[in-house]
């Protein structure tokens, strides 16, 4: 095995693990912090893919973002008082047999179509001035909506999580 | 054995699977929420394996970062909702949220 299909397999391995580890662990901070493993493991795999820059962004936005959103959620919601209480029990059964219908259909799909893959696979070259040039010409449109997109969140947000105002009169 | 594409949207399948496993059996809000989040990094990552190994440039990269993007302000979006239920109601427990009446 070339060390370059070792440390794809590593990856593998890492964010598979550490997704089932999200899944079905009864800590939440601990859930938490294995889906930080989760996210450094696909951003090792957009580098292996050779994707820089996409690679500084998932670090960047989901990692270092995204992730300490959730851990501030997480932070923020410890004492809800019905998660001690336990509730109708967890139906695994159902769950796991739809999860494993859903993955072997994609899976007869992807291992039974052939890809019109190149061949062969050119090299990866640096990608951040080919993205900035896509990004203001081919998608200049998602870019501008993405950032309208943006501003309606930080505002709704803000909106959705303030506190009621103080209004008795 | 030379990794291909199929590798990747092996992968990409199997973290989907785990993703819905987490959304449909976990209690607690924000747990669901980490679902969604594997989701949407596993159709990051078909993005850009088939951007690589189609070999016309990275397009489909740009649009994983357009998936990036967008998977931040969902879940700023969703973890305000629900500090708002959690500042009304003191509870996060979504088999217990099934009353539209505040």
């Amino acid at each position: 095995m070339t060390p370059g299909a070792l440390v794809f397999w590593l990856l593998a391995l890492l964010v598979t693990g550490s997704a089932a580890y999200v899944a079905l662990t009864r800590n939440v901070v601990r859930a938490a912090f294995a889906l930080f493993a989760t996210f450094f493991g696909v951003a090792g795999l957009y580098a292996w893919l050779g994707a820089d820059f996409l690679f500084g962004v998932q670090l960047i936005v989901y990692a270092g973002g995204i992730l300490v959103l959730l851990l501030f959620g997480v932070m923020l919601t410890r004492h809800s008082t019905e998660m001690l209480i336990p509730g109708t029990p967890v139906r695994w059964v159902p769950a796991a047999l739809i999860s494993l219908g859903l993955a072997g259909l994609l899976l007869a799909v992807v291992l039974g179509s052939r890809w019109l893959v190149a061949e062969p696979v050119p090299p990866p070259t640096p990608t951040t001035h080919d993205i900035g040039r896509l990004l203001l010409s081919r998608f200049v449109l998602p870019f501008e909506v993405a950032s309208i997109v943006l501003l309606a969140v930080m505002v709704g947000a803000a909106v959705i999580a303030r506190r009621a105002p103080v209004d008795r009169s | 054995m030379t990794i291909g594409l199929t590798h990747f949207l092996v992968l990409s399948a199997l973290l989907l699977a785990i993703g819905l496993f987490t959304i449909l059996t976990q209690r607690n809000a924000i747990r669901i929420l980490f679902g969604v989040e594997m989701i949407l990094n596993a159709a990051a990552l078909n993005f850009a394996a088939a951007s690589r190994y189609g070999g016309t440039g990275p397009g489909g990269q740009v649009v994983s970062l357009f998936i990036i993007v967008l998977a931040a302000a969902e879940s700023v979006v969703a973890l305000a909702i629900v500090l708002a239920i959690f500042r009304a109601r003191r509870d996060i427990a979504v088999d217990t949220l099934d009353e539209l009446k505040g």
